[in-house]
């Protein structure tokens, strides 16, 4: 018997056999048990991977190395128990809760009550999301004017009083 | 016995001004909140959930809408406590079975609970009979603004409130009511409303059991949604769906009335009968023979004056309440003292009037 393909990340023995079709191309990938899971996170291909293995599930990537700073969860530990483990997590694992939210909720921003301290951030953060959806409507209608109007009432927006105090995730 | 005197207590929900309706018993909504700098209750230790159940208590205690109110420990309390306050809904079951820095500050009337160390730190909880969910906001909005004073929420303008789990993620809200369907599940369409009723993101289950036979035909409708709408929005959405059972539910008992009336009769007057001579009833019967009862109330075959004693006898009629006030603890006990109970009651009031059934 032909002696089995060894993995194409580290060269032991493979154990899973992945054909992928793309745009009518074959690609045929061998892995060992072990580097998809490491692979899962880097690479664009492993990681659609990564997916097709967890279907059903959330699709957290099997990143085993990703911890919260701040209470040391683990991204396995919250995909086992679904729960997280302080504020600062939601920071952490924004990558694998983001796309959970989407089939969870009706949308993935909030727009219910803020702590008083919070308002002004909460309402600067929707009014600049309002106009972006504007900017792009206009653009896609091919309102230039409408679109350049968008665009700078967004520049002050953003270069506003307010914005300074603003974290970075804003983009 | 610390929990004594809620049992005492005249409470919103059986003795309130507010009358419960036919169909809707009770409104609830309950937000879970949680502090920005402590881990959530699963991830922190014995001393940091100490440390967050002193914190908590002392922003809650000063609270106006809890003046005279029950600060209880989980610790602190016996089992039929803990289960005498899971039958009140006043905590969860997961509460009651964790108990290292587990507490609950209940109001004076009951209509608000606020539980610490839940699976989340806060979660706060206001309820009132009957439909009525602008003022059940009204006043939970109240007590979670003025716990903002005291304490750090963790809370993101993008994803709103953080909560433990992200099911609960954005306004940390679950708006529910409390139904009373006998005519649904007489006839055999909660399976249909159900499956419906889940496609639109509203959660559907039996207040005494599991499925579509819950016991005592009384279910629990509630939103599984959080984020991306507003908290007025996600109520206005499920009072329409709740506008729609109601309906329903009132067409299925106008139905029952003219096309099975017989069978009707028969439940409501058996229920009655049994009430007035058992001599040993379980719980799960207890509850079916009361919905029963408050049909017939709800027909006119019954006093209105009922409905409040029945509404009470849903409560009290559970083991936990049972083996409080009975001090008995075997189940065989139990149903003799439970079946006692409600004989003593039903004894006392005239037979059921089914001519004004037959004529609403």
């Amino acid at each position: 018997m032909a002696k089995p393909p060894d993995c194409g990340n580290c060269q032991k023995p493979a154990t899973i056999h992945l054909t992928q079709i793309i745009n009518n191309q074959i690609k045929k990938l061998d892995f060992c048990e072990d580097c998809p899971y490491q692979k899962g996170v880097t690479d664009p291909e492993g990681f659609s991977l990564a997916e097709l293995l967890a279907h059903g599930g959330p699709a957290v990537p099997l990143d085993s190395k990703l911890a919260c700073p701040a209470c040391g969860l683990t991204s396995q530990e919250f995909k086992k128990t679904g729960r997280l483990g302080c504020a600062e997590c939601y920071d952490t694992f924004r990558d694998i809760i983001e796309p959970m939210l989407e089939g969870m909720h009706k949308g993935d921003t909030h727009l219910g009550k803020a702590p008083r301290g919070m308002l002004e951030r909460v309402s600067y953060r929707r009014e600049v999301e309002r106009i972006r959806r504007d900017l792009a409507e206009a653009v896609s209608d091919e309102r230039f004017e409408d679109a350049a109007r968008f665009r700078d009432a967004l520049k002050q927006l953003e270069t506003g009083p307010v914005s300074k105090d603003l974290p970075d995730s804003s983009d | 016995m610390q929990i004594k005197p809620l049992l005492d207590a005249e409470i919103e929900l059986t003795d309130s001004s507010r009358s419960p309706g036919s169909v809707v018993l009770s409104s609830r909504i309950r937000l879970a909140r949680n502090l920005a700098a402590s881990p959530f209750p699963g991830r922190a230790n014995k001393a940091q959930r100490r440390e967050v159940l002193e914190h908590c208590q002392g922003a809650i205690a000063v609270l106006p809408q809890m003046e005279k109110g029950s600060v209880l420990e989980m610790e602190s309390l016996e089992d039929v406590e803990r289960q005498v306050l899971v039958e009140r809904h006043l905590i969860s079951r997961e509460l009651s079975g964790q108990r290292e820095g587990g507490g609950v500050i209940v109001s004076r009337d009951q209509s608000c609970a606020i539980m610490i160390n839940e699976e989340d730190h806060l979660r706060i909880q206001v309820l009132r009979a009957g439909y009525n969910f602008k003022s059940v906001w009204k006043l939970i909005d109240a007590i979670d603004t003025g716990l903002e004073d005291k304490l750090d929420f963790a809370f993101s303008p993008d994803w709103g409130y953080l909560t433990a789990c992200p099911t609960n993620l954005g306004t940390g809200m679950r708006a529910s009511v409390m139904l009373h369907l006998p005519g649904l599940v007489m006839a055999s369409q909660m399976e249909k409303v159900i499956r419906a009723v889940n496609q639109l993101g509203i959660a559907v289950r039996g207040l005494f059991g599991e499925g579509t036979d819950a016991s005592g035909s009384i279910f629990q409708i509630s939103n599984q949604q959080t984020l991306g709408e507003s908290e007025a929005d996600i109520i206005t959405r499920l009072s329409g769906v709740l506008d729609t059972v109601i309906e329903q539910e009132n067409n299925a008992r106008q139905k029952l009335l003219e096309n099975a009336s017989s069978k009707v009769f028969d439940k409501i007057g058996r229920a009655f009968g049994t009430l007035q001579n058992g001599h040993l009833l379980s719980s799960a019967e207890a509850m079916n023979l009361l919905s029963f009862i408050r049909l017939g109330i709800d027909y006119g075959a019954i006093d209105e004056g009922q409905r409040r004693p029945v509404d009470r006898f849903f409560m009290t009629c559970q083991p936990g309440h049972v083996q409080l006030t009975e001090k008995t603890e075997a189940s065989e006990a139990r149903d003799v003292a439970r079946a006692r109970l409600l004989r003593e009651h039903f004894r006392t009031l005239p037979p059921l009037d089914f001519d004004k059934m037959a004529n609403p």
